[in-house]
């Protein structure tokens, strides 16, 4: 048909007003107005409307047009209604309006893009436009969301500080909100990241900032709330944990009340529990609290160190009573790593360390080798005596020193010293030869045979001796008498060592001697016995006028007393001729006999000190009320030899292990050397670089090892 | 330990970098055989003036001579120079040999020639190639003794004076202060003597910024490095 109006033709108007009136319809249903719904009539009539209007043809199809007002639809909606409606309420009430709004664009949404249908058939996507779907989506965000988001985030922010202070919120209510801020990103998150997220972590750090160290002491955690979108959790925590814990860590450590510090200070054991399983969480979270603890142990440590240096009087410390305490904050401290720390590997480390600082400082001049030595040394020989000291007892602190070594960077010293201590113990005194083992049974296996085998050696000794000794006397029991005499044979290379000299022995000891000598050629083949005078003791009977006194007495002692036998009077060159001391041991012995507290012999002049011009004379009025007298020899101070001798031991010990090393290596630059050097070393000391440098100069200008040509700083071996 | 006593007395030589006295000429054909020897001959006359005609070699009295008809002081470096360039042996003595090998290097058959080509020598000697192996050969020739391998600190201070003073005086003055008052070492190492060299090539003076105690230096210079910072502060 060409020309005249087809009266089937729907025109715009027609259309138009049939669509509003359906709009009109739909609005008042959606908006809860009586209305009767629609019947599947009108439905159908609406959706064929609008596929008249697009199927027509030009210039009577109105796809375009249609698309518009679809659009103008929603836009005028919006705008003058729904937009108004949420803007004119406030707090839960504007969020009430707009999640009510919301749910109602959606139904419109829907019920519109089935009316109008058919433009998504062809229409929008031909022109590549917008879904009646995205239109209206778009639409609601635009107009509506855009100009209230900020307002609402407000309200939201408000309630969930409502809530955290304690008050009941409608979380549904919240969760809807939310998640109109995650839909109207329309496929992204941006928009509830930027209009609310943000904001919200924002807010959220300077809360906790705020509120943090209340909330450490009350311990509550505070959980996460849940109508948060799930994306917001990790980054809520994490907030959390930051503004709470860790960067208020450190003040809430140290604080005062409530700190670490104070928690340990005051043996708080189950708030320092409480406080781990706090910090646990957090990645990183107890390096702090460990690094408190530490601090708190070293500090505690020095103290006593302190306690012990003030306390020390005339130089001299009281070790049993150091290493005790030492013991039992050791013993303390380990309970706590166990219990409160739930022995976390951090607080072993922390333990560890605190222990390395205080356990390597001198107290008045003594290294901390030497007390440990000394205190195992008074703990041995005081065991006989003290029945409170029973053997289970003994082997707890016997376990405790291992553990303490440990510690003790220098353990050669240790070694060193309590060898020495322990010969002294071997050869003057009674020894109990199962504590002597126990220990060195615990030393090896925490420290290595080599660390034991001399003193083990030592020990074993003194059983052979005994076994000597018996065969010894029956050699003896057919021949001609000599003074009850026994020998310990030593094994050189296990005991200390110790000065011979020529001492000019009394005739009767002489005999002994060589008929021990004797025996001992029958018993061994090709050894060579080497007679350590300064060792030995001797029972003398002093016949002096009113009674006679038995005296024990060192072997030098008893040469020199010897030498009154036959003279009244000697010289103090006379003595020196006769029983060819050196004047050091001349000196000392004299002096124990004649200015001490026994004076067996009188001195002229009688002053206080032994000089070479002094002459002796039998004292024959001594008396005591005690039948037998033991009188000491009075030790030289070993402790300048033993570190004399240690610092000996560890140069051929880092030579050997830099000749080891560059031998494996062939070539290696200088930190690296030093570094292995140390390494290898520090189970038994740890090795002053400067010596170590030095011995690296001593190998060069002994041709071991070379410097590299090319580069100073590496080092060749020397094949 | 047993290796100690072998390793002493081995004698370790050195490998020597590229010296000029290296390039001695090698006679090829017959004609040169001829012209040499006469070269020779004067070189020999020249020795004899100088010579111990008893023990056929130079020695101290003879370098003494030797050193003013030159018009140096026997303890001016270009005597050393001259030594390092005829490879002498021994401190004090020139033997033929390295006389020989020494003129004719210089090209130089008259004292007069000798002392012109002082100068040239004292210059080619400085050329850092070389100079590191002068340097080296300065310590081992004031070694007296074979199996000696170090030379006492009084000594050392007078070389370190004679070598280096020229062109490091400020670090040789305060070594030489250093050396005069510490008491760790009597003597020094060649290895210590070759650090001193390193030192004033390297290190920054009198700042010392870029000196390092992690480093390999010899100990001897990790303790004049410490004592300069307790000066300085």
């Amino acid at each position: 048909m060409s020309s005249g109006q087809n009266p089937n033709i729907v025109t715009m108007e027609k259309g138009f007003d049939l669509i509003d009136a359906a709009v009109i319809k739909l609005k008042r249903i959606l908006e809860g107005k009586p209305e009767p719904d629609f019947v599947p009539g009108e439905y159908i009539g609406n959706y064929t409307t609008v596929y008249n209007m697009c199927i027509q043809k030009p210039p009577h199809d109105w796809s375009q047009q249609l698309y518009e007002k679809y659009g103008s639809i929603f836009k005028d909606y919006a705008t003058h209604t729904v937009l108004p409606s949420i803007m004119e309420k406030h707090d839960e009430y504007m969020l009430r309006e707009l999640s009510r709004r919301w749910d109602i664009n959606k139904i419109m949404v829907r019920w519109l893009s089935r009316f109008f249908f058919y433009l998504d058939r062809y229409f929008t996507v031909r022109r590549s436009f917008p879904s009646l779907t995205q239109v209206g989506m778009t639409s609601f965000r635009d107009h509506v969301y855009n100009n209230v988001h900020f307002n609402v985030k407000q309200v939201i922010i408000a309630l969930i500080h409502k809530e955290r202070e304690g008050q009941q919120i409608d979380r549904a209510l919240l969760k809807n909100v939310l998640d109109i801020f995650v839909e109207n990103g329309i496929g992204s998150m941006k928009r509830y990241e930027d209009d609310f997220e943000d904001f919200f972590l924002q807010e959220s750090a300077s809360y906790y900032s705020r509120r943090s160290s209340r909330w450490i002491q009350e311990d509550s955690c505070p959980e996460v709330a849940h109508y948060l979108h799930s994306d917001t959790e990790p980054k809520l925590v994490d907030i959390m944990q930051t503004h709470l814990l860790v960067l208020v860590a450190k003040q809430l450590l140290e604080k005062e009340n409530s700190g670490c510090s104070a928690l340990l200070r005051d043996d708080k054991t189950d708030d320092l529990s409480r406080m781990y399983r706090l910090y646990h969480a957090i990645p990183k979270g107890l390096e702090p609290v460990a690094e408190a603890f530490r601090l708190h142990v070293t500090a505690e440590g020095n103290a006593l160190i302190k306690q012990a240096e003030d306390a020390a009087t005339s130089g001299s410390v009281e070790e049993q009573v150091l290493v005790r305490k030492i013991i039992d904050l050791h013993d303390k401290y380990m309970v706590y790593v166990m219990d409160c720390f739930q022995n976390h590997t951090l607080f072993h480390k922390a333990l560890k360390e605190a222990f390395e600082v205080f356990c390597n400082k001198k107290v008045a001049g003594s290294s901390s080798a030497e007390l440990l030595a000394t205190f195992c040394d008074n703990l041995f020989r005081k065991a006989g005596n003290d029945k409170s000291n029973d053997d289970s007892t003994i082997e707890a602190t016997i376990d405790s020193v291992v553990k303490l070594l440990d510690y003790i960077s220098d353990k050669d010293l240790f070694a060193e010293f309590y060898r020495k201590k322990q010969a002294r113990r071997l050869l003057f005194g009674k020894f109990n030869d199962d504590h002597e083992r126990s220990i060195l049974t615990k030393l090896k296996g925490q420290f290595g045979g080599q660390f034991t085998s001399k003193m083990e050696g030592m020990v074993t000794d003194m059983q052979l001796a005994k076994d000597h000794q018996t065969g010894f006397e029956e050699y003896i029991n057919g021949k001609p008498k000599v003074v009850d005499f026994t020998v310990t044979v030593l094994t050189t290379g296990f005991w200390p060592s110790y000065k011979t000299s020529d001492l000019n022995l009394p005739v009767e000891m002489v005999n002994c001697i060589e008929s021990f000598k004797a025996y001992y050629a029958i018993k061994t083949n090709h050894r060579r016995l080497m007679w350590i005078y300064s060792l030995g003791t001797c029972n003398l009977n002093g016949r002096f006028d009113s009674k006679p006194i038995e005296l024990i007495v060192s072997t030098y002692q008893a040469a020199v007393l010897c030498a009154f036998n036959n003279t009244e009077r000697l010289t103090y060159q006379e003595l020196l001729e006769q029983v060819n001391l050196n004047h050091e041991d001349l000196v000392r012995v004299l002096h124990s006999l004649s200015c001490a507290k026994y004076k067996f012999l009188n001195k002229q002049p009688a002053s206080k000190t032994i000089s070479k011009t002094d002459s002796f004379e039998f004292n024959s009025k001594f008396t005591d009320k005690m039948r037998r007298i033991k009188v000491p020899l009075p030790p030289v101070d070993d402790r300048k030899k033993v570190v004399e001798d240690v610092d000996k031991d560890r140069r051929y010990a880092i030579d050997a292990s830099l000749v080891r090393i560059m031998k494996s290596r062939k070539v290696l630059p200088h930190q690296q050397l030093v570094s292995e050097c140390v390494e290898q070393l520090s189970r038994m000391f740890k090795p002053d670089i400067k010596m170590i440098k030095k011995r690296i100069e001593d190998l060069i200008t002994r041709d071991y090892l070379e410097r590299d040509t090319e580069n100073p700083n590496t080092f060749k071996y020397v094949a | 330990m047993p290796r100690t006593a072998s390793k002493t007395t081995r004698k370790r030589s050195k490998p020597y970098t590229v010296t000029s006295s290296d390039t001695d000429h090698v006679p090829s054909a017959s004609s040169k055989t001829k012209k040499s020897s006469k070269e020779n001959d004067e070189k020999y006359k020249l020795f004899n003036k100088y010579a111990n005609t008893s023990s056929g070699v130079i020695d101290p009295e003879g370098i003494e001579k030797l050193c003013s008809k030159l018009k140096v002081s026997h303890t001016d470096i270009k005597i050393l120079m001259l030594a390092w360039k005829m490879k002498s042996e021994r401190q004090g003595y020139f033997t033929k040999a390295e006389w020989r090998r020494a003129l004719k290097a210089l090209k130089v058959d008259t004292t007069k020639k000798l002392k012109k080509a002082l100068p040239e020598l004292e210059k080619e000697v400085r050329k850092p190639l070389n100079f590191a192996d002068f340097y080296a050969y300065a310590f081992r020739y004031c070694l007296t003794d074979e199996r000696q391998n170090c030379i006492d600190i009084e000594t050392i201070c007078q070389l370190l004076d004679m070598v280096l003073g020229s062109t490091f005086r400020d670090q040789v003055d305060h070594f030489v202060d250093y050396l005069k008052i510490q008491n760790d070492y009597k003597v020094s190492t060649m290895d210590q003597w070759m650090g001193f060299y390193r030192f004033c090539n390297e290190i920054s003076f009198p700042d010392m910024t870029n000196y390092s105690l992690e480093l390999a230096w010899p100990l001897i210079l990790d303790n004049f490095f410490e004592w300069m910072r307790e000066k300085q502060a």
